[in-house]
């Protein structure tokens, strides 16, 4: 038995306390909204739970393996990713009007979730290889890599987790040294870019941007879903109206409330005080990373801790944007509150990077 | 040099690691303030705003319909009283294939051709949205059989509503009204009037008769559950409820035994009669023949049944009593010779020589008498007992037209009476000013002489004879007819009646009202023009025969033209009081190609007194009683 203990106490030790503390904080939060939102449906807590815990499991795990067996994975999870992207472009189901599943047989899988690590994973394991000898070369080959799955995700179409994964892979590429004079330019072909990305949209996508700017436009529609949580949001005011007491939420008003909007409910049971601790909460992770990315003894633990940080608040930003009405309804869960197993372990597991990153010190050269 | 570079690379690739780690630290905090900033905006700036949204959100206002007052005769004999319902009800937004879901509701009840007609406007008038009525009173096994198959049936609904039931019949429509579903145009009248809201839960609205004129009392005021309600629309709780106030009602004056009896007493003839008080103005009988069933009207009548009771030469739809519009004929020589009597143009011991016609100074122009070879010598009381017609050409002429219409106005004759129903006619009361203004012309002298008689430009409903009437029996006071005497809040059960009403006081010589009353009297003595109707009455009365030409008549010519080529008999008048010492009913009788006044109308009149002042009916009505209870 003391063995034991003393095994599972190494094991801990690899969290890092402060990151621990905020990811149990905010898992504590999304228990309590869920638990609300759900109508107290026993299924849906338990649920929440389980998954918790097989996330929280994943994320110790991947905790107590080196940065440097983590990159080494990098490659061939990334190919593995792109290859099943082909996969799904050739043979994939199509749900809702667009090809993004893949039948396993057993279950349904999106390769595109594989993605969301695998891409940072592949490009930090990439400049680790090239650390001290990066020039324009390597971050042409970064942007091509990035590239590739973006655009293969962007024809399925899913254009909400194209961006996402885009996004995860710039900070990399940022992070590592891209020329300011590349991110400015980009910015600008962007901008030249952007009607021509609208003419390429969907019309679905198209409409989304509509009814952001106008959500009234379309009011039982597809604007429904932004005006009954803003209203939500809106009706919290300061203080909010108190656990369980959101007419909204307990009314069935807003939609898919236990998941991509579980903001609204948030908003509306707590209020502006609340809305201000829970923004806070995901500052206080970022900064926690940059802090540990800062710390990091590798370019690969410094890439990791820094992307998977700032990628946390990005999803939890075009979320929060969404559900309050500023950004377009893309389907992305708000980390570690919206209820579902696969973005809860996909976080984590990222979590457990960071964590690795941060509790393994000693420089284990290659 | 080479070897150095990737160290020296190492630590600027570190420093600017550091560097690009404060921009990812700056563009977070920049996110994090749009989205508090976004927050703040919606919770603190716009707190109210969506406070507000929420709840209506939230809280759904479902109306309640309030119980439509009751109409009751004098004696509390219910006229028009609510009845619940099944009704089916199609919601076009919801049907799908119209054709379809009428020919599957076909098969489950019976639908007559002419409730699918009727459907088929009221769908036409409606947004499809709201539900049309296919087809009232289903029995309950209709109901049965609708509900086993509603759920392949969207759009069709069984619906409880309450309808109107006139039970009192076609003789009693011209009174009552009728309600009908509310239309555009009513709505738009309710909506200008502000009254909208009170709407809400109600499906019928008063549309003529008592039903329209006293809607605002009877329909009462909407009341409001205000139901929390989930986002699918489906109640969860009731926060309030303002109950509805049901609609006040009504007492009539006027007794439906003795509208009956004027009914019956018209026999085959059509016309119009109505019954005052002449001390408090209430209208004791009001009939016009022919009347229609209202009930036809409750749930939206079919177009073909509408157009057969608007296009009958008959002209059922027509309140005679309020809009039809006669010469008074004779019937105006009481008021006239109370005129030469007030005006000092005549003394009541007065008499002329009647030769059988009148003719004007420098004129060979006879205008003649009804009877041939004249009266002989005729004072005013005769004048009246025999409707002696060159009498009174003479008294137009010494009495000139100015001053004839100024006394005459102050009866009321040329305006509306001011009952308590809508569309009354103002008839005509011709004068020079009104002649030059219609027609242009001046006023010639023997108008003057024909309106003496009550003929020529003359105009009168039935009820301004009536009430012109009651101005004789009751010295000078000018009361306003009134079907409605009390008003009932029916949670209170306290009846709070609506006093008579006097559009003024005629201050008159009572010795001369005397003369003229005796006149009337007269009329129904022996030897007086309507003697036989009065023979054998129990009590005593007075009146006056008139006819009104129905040819060479323009304005008369107009009201019935398809009748006219068949019938050429003039439409006889009658007014009359009784008792003639202590006067409790007027009563003004048209029966229309009735011929003579006396011989069609006075018998009606006769008729009414004796019910309302013995309780006698007709012999022949009766009978039918009798058969009936047997």
């Amino acid at each position: 038995m003391p063995r034991t203990s003393h095994w599972i106490l190494r094991r801990l030790s690899h969290l890092d306390g402060i990151l621990l503390l905020l990811v149990l904080l905010l898992l504590g939060i999304s228990l309590a909204v869920v638990a609300s939102a759900s109508g107290q449906s026993p299924a849906r807590i338990t649920g929440h739970l389980i998954n918790m815990g097989l996330a929280l499991g994943v994320m110790v795990v991947i905790a107590n393996i080196p940065p440097h067996l983590l990159s080494k994975v990098g490659p061939p999870l990334y190919v593995a990713g792109v290859v099943l992207l082909i996969g799904v472009a050739l043979f994939g189901e199509i749900r809702n009007g667009s090809r993004r599943w893949l039948n396993l047989g057993f279950m349904a899988f999106q390769p595109s979730e594989l993605l969301k690590l695998a891409l940072p994973l592949m490009l930090a394991w990439y400049f680790q290889r090239n650390e001290g000898l990066l020039r324009a070369k390597h971050f042409l080959a970064g942007a091509i890599l990035l590239l590739v799955p973006f655009l293969l995700i962007l024809r399925q179409p899913d254009l909400g987790t194209a961006l996402m994964i885009g996004a995860s892979g710039f900070y990399l590429l940022f992070f590592a040294g891209l020329p300011w004079k590349v991110i400015l330019g980009g910015g600008v072909l962007g901008g030249a870019a952007l009607p021509v990305m609208w003419g390429l949209m969907h019309d679905y996508q198209q409409r989304r941007v509509l009814t952001l700017l106008d959500p009234s436009s379309d009011p039982l529609g597809a604007g429904y879903h932004i005006i009954q949580s803003t209203i939500a949001i809106g009706s919290g005011g300061l203080f909010g109206k108190g656990w369980m007491q959101g007419t909204q939420t307990q009314l069935d008003f807003i939609p898919e409330r236990t998941t991509d909007f579980v903001f609204a409910v948030f908003g509306e049971e707590f209020g502006y005080v609340g809305a201000i601790f829970l923004v806070g909460l995901y500052l206080a992770i970022v900064v926690r990373g940059l802090v540990i990315a800062a710390r990091a003894p590798t370019l690969f633990g410094r890439l990791m801790a820094a992307t998977l940080s700032l990628n946390l608040f990005t999803y939890a930003f075009v979320n929060m944007g969404m559900v309050s009405g500023i950004l377009p309804v893309v389907g992305v869960p708000l980390p570690l509150m919206s209820y579902g197993g696969t973005a809860l372990i996909t976080l984590l597991l990222g979590m457990g990077i960071v964590m690795s990153v941060a509790t393994h010190r000693q420089l284990n050269k290659t | 040099m080479r070897l150095a570079t990737p160290l020296k690379n190492l630590d600027r690739e570190l420093a600017r690691f550091h560097g690009r780690l404060k921009v990812g630290a700056a563009f977070v905090a920049l996110l994090a303030a749009a989205l508090l900033a976004r927050a703040f905006y919606l919770q603190i700036m716009q707190q109210e705003h969506y406070i507000e949204r929420a709840e209506s959100n939230r809280i759904s206002l479902v109306p309640a319909a309030p119980h439509r007052g009751l109409i009751l005769d004098r004696n509390g004999r219910i006229l028009a009283e609510n009845y619940s319902a099944y009704t089916l009800e199609l919601t076009r937004a919801q049907t799908g294939n119209l054709d379809a879901t009428l020919a599957e509701v076909g098969k489950l009840v019976e639908i007559t051709p002419g409730q699918l007609r009727r459907f088929r406007r009221l769908l036409s008038e409606s947004h499809e949205f709201e539900t049309v009525p296919l087809k009232s009173k289903l029995t309950d096994e209709e109901v049965a059989i609708l509900a086993a198959h509603r759920y392949r049936l969207p759009g069709v609904e069984v619906k409880a509503r309450l309808f109107r039931n006139y039970q009192a019949g076609p003789g009693m429509a011209h009174v009552l009204g009728f309600i009908g579903r509310i239309n555009d145009r009513d709505l738009k009248q309710l909506r200008e009037t502000g009254r909208e809201q009170n709407y809400r839960g109600s499906v019928h609205i008063g549309k003529t008769g008592l039903e329209q004129s006293y809607e605002t009392l009877l329909h009462g005021r909407t009341g409001f559950d205000q139901m929390e309600t989930d986002a699918s629309g489906r109640a969860v709780r009731m926060l309030s409820r303002i109950p509805p106030v049901p609609g006040k009602d009504l007492r009539l004056h006027l007794d439906v035994e003795l509208q009956a009896v004027a009914e019956h007493a018209f026999g085959d003839y059509l016309g119009g009669l109505v019954a005052l008080d002449p001390n408090t103005g209430g209208v004791l009988a009001l009939v016009s023949k022919p009347g229609f069933d209202p009930n036809l009207f409750v749930d939206g009548i079919d177009p073909e049944t509408w157009k057969s009771l608007n296009e009958s030469p008959e002209r059922p739809m027509v309140n005679r009593v309020l809009r039809g519009i006669y010469p008074p004929g004779s019937t105006i020589k009481p008021l006239m010779a109370l005129a030469g009597l007030e005006l000092g143009v005549r003394k009541a011991s007065d008499s002329i020589d009647d030769p059988g016609y009148f003719s004007l100074p420098n004129s060979r122009h006879r205008f003649r008498d009804w009877k041939a070879g004249g009266h002989g010598m005729v004072d005013l009381r005769k004048s009246i007992s025999q409707s002696c017609d060159t009498y009174y050409y003479k008294l137009a002429v010494d009495m000139g037209i100015d001053r004839m219409h100024d006394y005459l106005a102050q009866f009321g004759l040329g305006e509306k009476t001011g009952i308590d129903l809508e569309g009354e006619s103002s008839g005509l009361l011709p004068s020079r000013e009104w002649k030059q203004r219609r027609w242009k012309q001046p006023w010639y002298p023997g108008e003057t002489v024909i309106a003496g008689i009550g003929q020529g430009y003359h105009l009168t409903t039935p009820l301004q004879l009536a009430v012109a009437t009651a101005m004789l029996a009751n010295g000078g006071r000018r009361i306003e007819p009134r079907l409605v005497q009390a008003v009932r809040d029916p949670l209170a059960h306290t009846w709070q009646s609506i006093p008579g009403r006097e559009r003024g006081r005629l201050a008159i010589t009572p010795e001369h009202l005397d003369v003229v009353r005796e006149g009337m009297m007269d009329v129904l003595r022996p030897g007086g023009t309507a003697a036989a109707s009065a023979a054998g009455a129990s009590y005593t009365s007075a009146g006056k025969t008139g006819t009104a030409q129905v040819v060479g008549i323009k304005q008369g010519a107009r009201y019935d033209a398809s009748r006219l080529a068949r019938q050429h008999r003039d439409h006889a008048l009658f007014i009359a009081y009784a008792p003639a010492e202590n006067p409790t009913i007027v009563v003004a009788v048209m029966v229309e190609n009735g011929g003579s006044g006396s011989g069609t109308a006075a018998p009606v009149a006769r008729a009414v007194f004796d019910y309302y002042l013995t309780g006698k009916r007709p012999g022949s009505m009766q009978l039918e009683a009798d058969l009936a209870a047997d």
